[in-house]
């Protein structure tokens, strides 16, 4: 029985280095490969070593598909193309293909610049990287290669975010990467077509989390820095240079126009410019609304967000800073946090999932002094806000989805175990599906079932389809008889006498004559009209004949009557029949050997 | 298969397949050349057009002043202009499932054939192919209402007296069917039929057939489509390029293996060369700048035009025109100019890498950037405060019938000083020109059309080795005008299907076989045997199942109580006699007369009292009615034969 299987190498049960194998028909498919923001250390990478202990990456693999640019997706890539060694094609969406260098340079900056991380990947590395990079569009179906077709559909969440339908023969699976199923200020919602996957690999970042509504988080957001701004207070916003950024981008800019407010926003680091940029050639990936004005008016254009310099971060007065990552574990951001902290006048805001070790992570659970850098410890005064405004499905979302893809076993990913076996009950609850929580480095089987696909000829089809009538109903069954021929890899469906024809083999006629005595004291006609009232009452539903040439025929079977020699009544029928009649044959013998009933005429 | 041919004009096609289930409309083309026989549309009041002679027939019979007027020596028809609209009566419009769309240039008669028609099936296009499409509908909605005109002539459409007037009137066909443009209503409903599909995308139709689009290289957007059902496939190309401008290139792998290639788009300019067209028109438009001219560019808002600016943008500082301005006047010109940056998907290599900078794709945002491009909806509003002279203008329409470009016309035609340079290949510039006459103005035709050549598509169809190619019967002579150049048409063997419009073709296809699916468990049930070496067979008696097209086979045990008993299979092979008579020995059989006949041979049983007669291609058994003996014989004659 064919299997499918899956093997996350990092986000099994857990959040970060996304990198999940699967095998299926044969192939092997790398699905994103992350690093993890909460280590420092090898941890921080897959364990490649999973696969490189039995020989090269470029070898075991068919493909690597990238679901989207973010690093806990594509961090460790140039580390495993580059350093650990890959040559194969890697996939991901034009969006993903244009920003992802960027941020993995800047990666590579934090680390070996300012951490001074030696053993790291260069930017030559990253290069090289991506020119093994194939783009892929929305709905195409590539071909990686006779068998291994993969195709993009819209998951929302970031700029270029996709899901991917994997498909060989007539099995397949579909990986999310992280999905949004509501559609927000500046992308569409995630979409995919009743693809019945046998398996569907979900992230679960909320799986106990159904959130309010996005109007309520978005007024709240808007008036708690309304209410910093107010009392003078700066608000710091740790965010991603893409993504959830350019939303609240939109949000304050358009609340600030509307409320006429005057103190200025700032966006930290040279990327905003080159990020705005992104969003206004990859238009086509953002929600409706934006496409349809964009030429009368760019959302990507802002009047009110300004440039921020470091210097500014120690001007008096309220401002709003949106500064990079998001997370707060290093960069422009954290700076900004160890200067403002101090001040309960301020605020940060955070407005996405932190990954465990980081400081956002920890100031979110209510940490209040923090160990720095050489046992210097912060106090940690501002105030601290959480707002979910990362665009992850939510439980409502995830079990969307899978009403929308109708899957056959579920496999869940990118989330935490404890929230994960919440969901895992609900989703076997409510669709009688298998649901899989694989840990890093656990393989999870699945045997699928499929079907044979065969060419059958034109003229049997058409043949048993007219046996139902003129008009077959299509929702009636039809039973078919035919003969299979398999030769190398075709399968063919042909009627005997076809496949007798296209063998170049001879027909083998098995006929059968059977002497059935009987004692009829009648005349020779008059036996033979006998049997045949006699068989005309017993076998209803049969073409039977009383031919001039003095034989009955029930369908192809042949009946003569002739007396014996020495006694008129005993009569002896000669019965004849080939082996394809051999059911009626045998029945009409076995019936015809017990006599007529006397009251024939 | 019948291909119903509703176009004769093999650049604008329109054509409906019939395969399978499905009916298909390929491309919905709308033949424009048929304005040429109006009087321009002027944007202000045009007093050497409103002075213009009405026509009266030569012996004064007809009169007919009001609605020909003459000028130059031709006759022209003062109402607003029609369009040669696809023939609607070859077959019944209400019954086609899908329409296909290759490029924006041949979706133009949409609204024509999915209003008023009862279409209630679904338009297939890119996203770029629907966008600019729309914005070219839009700029003739908007061309056309920009200047009502009150008349209507239809008189001089009467069978009678059409025929008494002058070339190229009296030759026009069918003008009966011509129609005004369509309004922004119908255009909007039109669009909203439309679903978008990405390049290589797959999609069912009814399970049926699958269609698929592939990039063709002619425009943004545009695509050649591939028909199929797992054993048929058609190809149809329609406007593809194989030189190197801003779309993605053409995917010619993926036409391999068609039964039949329906071609048509080719180059409308077989003996011009692009490139060098390309070049004459920047050294003609810097002569005339210099010497203080004007150049008009009447073009279309979309396509050749991005070529242009970007061949400007690099030519511009070497020819020392840093100075001149550049129009572009347009209700659209914007949307275009915007769009055209928003598509990396759609463009080539050279662009896309430009997008991961993040670089806008095409050189024309600089242009604007730097003011030497501007773009205006009209010549009326900031456009006429701000024009300045010598300058470049591009408009429309390339018909020289209405648009912005009417108004440079009666603006520059006066001065040899001014150029007017065609880049468009759709119209005979004589004709355009006709209305103009007599016209001081220097006129230079470079007209631009990258589609396919002879050359390059006899290459193409060697590669791909198509079984049938059906194409416009244009294509299959050489053109009237260079009778003697058997290089321009195709010369294929077997040769290729011409049509013309309204020609229904019955493609030849044979359809031998369709895919069905066996279910599991009905697979794990059957037992093949070896046959031949390599070759299989097993015998299948299964349900049938047909639903939506598609074909599936069940195994007969779920299905019980209207089990038919499956038949008993074919036989095939031979019994030989000595191993036979083994066999008989072994069941107790012993007593055997063996006869030697011309066939074969006859057994005797004598203690059974029955004959079986061995032949090559037969095997007989006369028995009593001894129904446990025969089974017996029957089990052991089956053992020596294969079953099918």
């Amino acid at each position: 029985m064919p299997e499918i299987k899956v093997t996350p190498l990092g986000a099994g049960q857990d959040v970060g280095r996304s990198c999940i194998l699967v095998s299926i028909g044969g192939k092997n498919i790398m699905l994103d490969c992350g690093m993890h923001m909460g280590y420092n250390d090898d941890r921080r990478f897959p364990d490649f070593s999973y696969i490189t202990q039995n020989g090269r990456l470029t070898d075991f693999l068919d493909c690597v598909i990238i679901s989207h640019f973010h690093l806990d997706h594509c961090g460790a890539l140039p580390y495993m193309s580059e350093m650990v060694g890959y040559d194969g094609p890697i996939y991901m969406t034009h969006p993903t293909k244009a920003i992802c260098p960027i941020l993995l340079e800047d990666f590579r900056k934090i680390t070996v610049d300012k951490k001074g991380e030696t053993n790291f990947f260069t930017s030559q590395m990253i290069k090289d990287c991506m020119k093994k990079v194939i783009p892929l569009n929305l709905h195409q179906t590539v071909q990686v290669d006779d068998e291994l077709e993969i195709k993009a559909y819209y998951a929302g969440h970031v700029l270029g975010a996709a899901m991917v339908h994997i498909k060989v023969g007539s099995e397949s699976v579909v990986y999310t990467g992280d999905y949004n199923m509501t559609p927000d200020r500046h992308l569409g919602a995630a979409w995919i077509d009743k693809c019945r996957p046998d398996i569907l690999i979900s992230e679960s970042t909320y799986a106990t989390t159904i959130r309010d509504s996005k109007r309520c988080r978005e007024r709240d957001f808007l008036k708690k820095v309304h209410e910093t701004i107010e009392r003078g207070g700066k608000v710091l916003i740790p965010v991603f240079a893409l993504g959830r950024a350019q939303e609240l981008c939109i949000l304050l800019e358009t609340f600030w126009e509307r409320m006429n407010l005057k103190a200025p926003i700032y966006f930290s680091t040279g990327l905003t410019e080159k990020a705005n940029h992104y969003y206004k050639l990859f238009i086509t990936w953002t929600n409706q609304k934006i496409r349809k004005t964009f030429v009368q008016r760019n959302m990507f254009e802002f009047k009110h967000i300004k440039a921020f310099d470091r210097s500014y971060a120690d001007n008096p007065g309220p401002m709003v800073v949106f500064a990079t990552p998001g997370m707060l574990h290093a960069g422009q951001s954290l700076q900004i946090f160890k200067k403002w902290a101090g001040n309960e006048k301020n605020m940060v805001i955070m407005p996405g999932y932190c990954v465990q070790g980081t400081i956002g992570h920890k100031i979110l659970n209510g940490q209040r002094k923090l160990e720095m850098e050489g046992r210097a410890t912060l106090d940690v005064k501002l105030q601290v806000e959480y707002m979910s405004f990362s665009a992850h499905a939510d439980a409502k979302g995830i079990m969307q989805l899978i009403r929308m893809a109708e899957p056959r076993n579920m496999v869940l990913v990118h989330g935490e175990a404890v929230k994960m076996e919440f969901l895992k009950g609900k989703i076997e609850q409510e669709f009688s599906i298998d649901c899989y929580m694989p840990a890093n480095g656990e393989t999870i089987t699945v045997t699928t079932n499929p079907s044979v696909p065969v060419d059958i000829s034109l003229n049997l089809l058409k043949r048993e389809m007219a046996l139902g009538g003129p008009l077959p109903d299509p929702k009636k069954p039809r039973t078919m008889h035919g003969t299979l021929i398999m030769k190398e890899n075709s399968l063919k469906l042909v009627s005997s006498e076809q496949a007798l024809k296209e063998l170049g083999l001879n027909e083998h006629q098995l006929r059968f004559t059977c002497r059935v005595q009987l004692q009829d004291p009648h005349s020779d006609p008059d036996t033979l009209h006998r049997i045949y009232t006699h068989l005309k009452s017993v076998l209803k539903g049969y073409t039977i004949q009383h031919l001039p040439d003095g034989t009955v025929m029930v369908e192809s079977i042949v009946i003569k009557v002739s007396s014996s020699a020495e006694d008129t009544n005993t009569k002896v029928l000669l019965l004849s029949w080939s082996y394809q009649d051999e059911d009626l044959g045998s029945f009409l013998s076995t019936l015809l050997k017990k006599g007529l009933p006397s009251g024939l005429c | 298969m019948k291909l119903y041919c509703l176009s004769g004009h093999p650049t604008l096609p329109c054509n409906v397949l019939k395969f399978k289930s499905t009916t298909i409309m390929l491309d919905c083309g709308l033949d424009t050349t048929s304005v040429l026989n109006f009087l321009p549309l002027p944007l202000v009041h045009s007093p050497r057009l409103s002075k213009l002679p009405g026509w009266v027939s030569k012996d004064g019979t007809v009169n007919l002043e009001k609605e020909l007027k003459e000028c130059a020596g031709r006759v022209f028809v003062d109402s607003q202009p029609e369009f040669c609209l696809p023939e609607r009566e070859l077959l019944d419009l209400s019954t086609i499932d899908v329409i296909l769309i290759s490029n924006y240039h041949c979706m133009m008669a949409l609204p024509y054939i999915t209003e008023h028609t009862g279409f209630t099936g679904t338009v297939y296009a890119t996203e770029p192919t629907l966008q600019i499409g729309r914005l070219l509908m839009e700029e003739l909605v908007n061309f056309m209402e920009r200047v009502p005109k009150a008349q209507s002539a239809t008189c001089w459409k009467n069978k009678e007296i059409q025929r008494m007037l002058p070339g190229p009137l009296k030759d026009a066909v069918d003008v009966w069917t011509w129609k005004r443009c369509y309004s922004m209503q119908e255009v909007n409903s039109a669009l909203s039929k439309v679903q978008l599909v990405g390049y290589s995308q797959k999609v069912e139709l009814f399970g049926a057939v699958q269609i698929s689009p592939l990039s063709s290289g002619y425009s943004l957007g545009s695509s050649n489509w591939i028909i199929q059902s797992h054993h048929e496939k058609v190809s149809y190309v329609s406007g593809s390029s194989l030189l190197t401008t801003h779309p993605q290139p053409m995917d010619q792998s993926s036409l391999k293996n068609s039964d039949v290639l329906i071609l048509t788009g080719l180059t409308q300019m077989p003996t011009a060369n692009p490139d060098g067209m390309l070049g004459e028109f920047c050294s003609n438009l810097a002569m005339t700048i210099r010497a203080g001219g004007n150049v008009l560019v009447p073009c279309y808002s979309s396509g050749v035009i991005y070529d242009l600016l970007e061949c400007l943008y690099q030519f511009i500082e070497s020819a020392s025109l840093g100075t001149t301005p550049f129009y572009f006047i347009s209700p659209v010109a914007n949307s275009s100019l915007e769009f055209s940056q928003i598509f990396a998907e759609w463009l080539c290599h050279n662009k896309q890498t430009k997008v991961y900078l993040p670089e806008p794709p095409f050189p024309h945002a600089e242009l604007i950037q730097t003011n030497k491009l501007k773009h205006y909806p009209s010549i009326h509003g900031d456009f006429s405060s701000e024009f300045r002279q010598p300058c470049v203008v591009f408009t429309g329409h390339p018909s020289l019938r209405f648009g912005d470009v009417v108004h440079f016309m009666e603006l520059w035609g006066k001065s040899s000083l001014n150029t007017i340079i065609f880049t468009e290949p759709d119209f005979s510039y004589l004709d355009a020109l006709a209305p103009y006459q007599p016209l001081a103005m220097k006129c230079v035709y470079c007209p631009i059309d990258t589609r396919l050549n002879f050359h390059q598509v006899s290459k193409l169809l060697k590669e791909v080795q198509p079984v049938h190619v059906v194409c416009p019967e244009q294509y299959t002579q050489p053109p009237l005008t260079q009778s003697h150049r058997s290089d321009l048409m195709l010369e294929l063997q077997p040769p290729p299907m011409p049509y013309r419009r309204c020609s229904v073709l019955n493609l030849p296809f044979r359809r031998r076989y369709e895919r069905v699916y066996i279910l599991p468990e009905l697979a794990n049930s059957l037992v093949p045997s070896e046959i031949k070496p390599g070759i299989s067979v097993a015998t299948v008696s299964a349900v049938l199942h047909s639903k939506d097209n598609k074909h599936t086979l069940q195994s007969t045990n779920v299905f019980l109580p209207c089990l038919v008993l499956a038949p008993k299979p074919l036989l095939s092979g031979a019994v030989p006699l000595e191993a036979f008579l083994a066999t008989l020995q072994k069941h107790g059989i012993t007593e055997v007369k063996v006869e030697e006949t011309a066939d074969g041979h006859i057994l005797h049983l004598q203690a059974e009292d029955t004959l079986i007669q061995l032949e090559e291609d037969g095997t007989h058994i006369v028995c009593d009615n001894n129904e446990p003996l025969r089974t017996t014989l029957r089990d052991l004659v089956l053992r020596f034969l294969q079953k099918l």
